[in-house]
């Protein structure tokens, strides 16, 4: 029983462990954005390559979304005569929810995975070493341009996302299902609130945040060559996927539990 | 006290552990200016890890660094960054940086250490690539594209760009065919002997260690178990030492080997 205990114990001190480590890694890395220098050219690389050329998959996932989203709420609400709630449920679902949701774990395949795979390649090659020793501060050059291009870029995207997703049910619900263009746009338009647009923004500036810090944090910490590499790539995606899951409650909880 | 009688890297009493592995164990060692010292010793026996604690890249548990009689172990982050400057190192498997190209890596500690001009920091570039015999067509091209021996002399090349005081050479020959292997320790000869720079290699290799030194140490078990001048090394009259240099599997260091 003891040992049970011990075990339990051991596992819950390992997570408040971890927990510490990684706010102490996003602490120090943003406390480098105080003083100069800033590193403008990575900061501006670092957002080319996370929100620009995550555009097509975000586009591509946003727009598929939103064409099921129509499909299933149709086909549910036809059972109560509710059809005229497509246009409502899909851009409320799409802006509030899925959205930054969809989008994020998207970025968190692509980007996150690249950034701990390409930082923690640097560490195990003594690259970031290397940075130190030419008097440059790795979490100033490395970390801190790409937690600031993860906080900034997703909600861009996300909203592109947002857009592309309303469209995606516009077209199933009026070339599949036959509703009245201009009735859709009208029923989008008119249920939609500067509060739900707002929240899926704020979401997304944190998820952005979320899955550039925890790519950049395995990839920082990973050990043992190729192996670790893996590792740290394979730990920054699932952390960073349970992250968003977790923190979407949590913010949502906050702009609508009352 | 004279700056003529402080070292320009004085240990003492320096002690780091891995785990329950203590791998220095109250290490002393003293590096003069203008000084070429040599750590030598089997693998795993501490000498990156010395070099990485006096580099402040690892703490140490115990002891003092100081470089020109200035503590360091504790130093906060700006003032470390300072002290880096003083610094250059060359590392085993050259750590050049894979998205930049060669003139960029160079430049690097130039560009976002020193905050020198892009363009004034490339012409240096190219000057030092062309002091360690790679021409200006080579600065275009990305280290993936350069063989082994060429990305040790970029490398050679980026730790020696902004003149640092201080040189630290990581097994610099490792890996090259012998021919490269003396260009590269020519090389070093040329920075430390030309430039006044101090510098503190370690190398498996006795040949270049005999090329570069101008003294040299041996760590085992955690102490520095012999040091003295390069020409007194055939003499030492350490059995460790002399088991090392003369490359014999019978002496007092045994390898943890298991039968087949």
């Amino acid at each position: 029983m003891l040992r049970f205990l011990a075990a339990i114990g051991a596992v819950f001190l390992g997570f408040l462990a971890a927990t510490g480590r990684l706010v102490t890694f996003a602490g120090l890395a943003l406390a480098t954005v105080l003083t100069p220098p800033y590193y403008f050219r990575a900061l501006l690389r670092e957002t080319i390559n996370i929100g620009y050329f995550s555009l097509p998959v975000v586009g591509l996932t946003a727009l598929f979304t939103g064409m099921v989203l129509a499909l299933q709420s149709y086909t549910g609400f036809s059972r109560f005569s509710a059809e005229g709630a497509v246009a409502t449920v899909v851009v409320l679902s799409m802006t509030r929810e899925l959205g930054p949701v969809i989008s994020a774990l998207m970025v968190a395949g692509r980007v996150g995975a690249a950034i701990a795979a390409e930082i923690g390649t640097m560490r195990v090659t003594d690259q970031i070493d290397a940075l130190t020793t030419l008097s440059t501060d790795p979490l100033r050059y490395l970390v801190l341009p790409r937690l600031i291009a993860g906080f900034l870029s997703l909600p861009i995207l996300v909203l592109v996302a947002d857009i592309i997703g309303v469209f995606g049910g516009y077209f199933v619900a009026i070339y599949r299902f036959g509703f009245n263009p201009e009735a859709y746009l009208n029923r989008t338009q008119q249920y939609l609130e500067m509060s739900d647009v707002v929240s899926g923004l704020v979401k997304a500036a944190v998820f952005g945040f979320i899955v550039a810090l925890m790519g950049c944090y395995h990839g920082y910490y990973s050990r043992g060559g190729a192996q670790g590499v893996g590792h740290a790539t394979t730990h920054a995606v699932v952390s960073a996927s349970v992250m968003i899951l977790v923190f979407d409650y949590v913010i949502t909880a906050a702009f609508f539990g009352r | 006290m004279t700056d003529a009688v402080v070292p320009k890297i004085s240990v003492r009493g320096l002690c780091k552990s891995f785990g329950r592995n203590r791998v220095l164990d109250g290490i002393d060692i003293d590096c003069a200016t203008g000084e070429s010292i040599v750590i030598i010793g089997g693998s795993g026996t501490g000498k990156s890890v010395l070099v990485k604690c006096i580099l402040g890249l690892l703490h140490p548990e115990a002891g003092s660094i100081r470089i020109d009689g200035v503590e360091t172990v504790g130093l906060r982050r700006a003032a470390r960054e300072r002290l880096m400057q003083k610094f250059g190192m060359l590392f085993q498997g050259s750590a050049l940086f894979d998205s930049l190209r060669v003139w960029e890596n160079v430049a690097f500690g130039l560009v976002q250490g020193r905050g020198m001009e892009r363009q004034a920091a490339k012409k240096v570039a190219l000057a030092k690539l062309a002091a360690v015999g790679l021409g200006p067509e080579v600065s275009e091209l990305r280290p993936a594209e350069l063989s082994g021996g060429m990305q040790k002399r970029v490398a050679l090349a980026r730790a020696i760009a902004a003149e640092p005081e201080i040189i630290f050479f990581d097994e610099p020959t490792t890996g090259l065919d012998p021919i490269m292997a003396d260009v590269i320790n020519d090389l070093i000869v040329k920075c430390v002997r030309e430039v006044g720079t101090t510098a503190v290699s370690i190398t498996h290799d006795m040949v270049s260690a005999r090329k570069i030194a101008d003294r040299i140490a041996m760590l085992h078990g955690g102490h520095i178990v012999w040091h003295g001048l390069t020409a007194e090394i055939d003499h030492s009259g350490d059995l460790f030492v002399d088991q090392f240099i003369n490359g014999r599997a019978e002496g007092p260091i045994q390898m943890q080997i298991r039968a087949v």
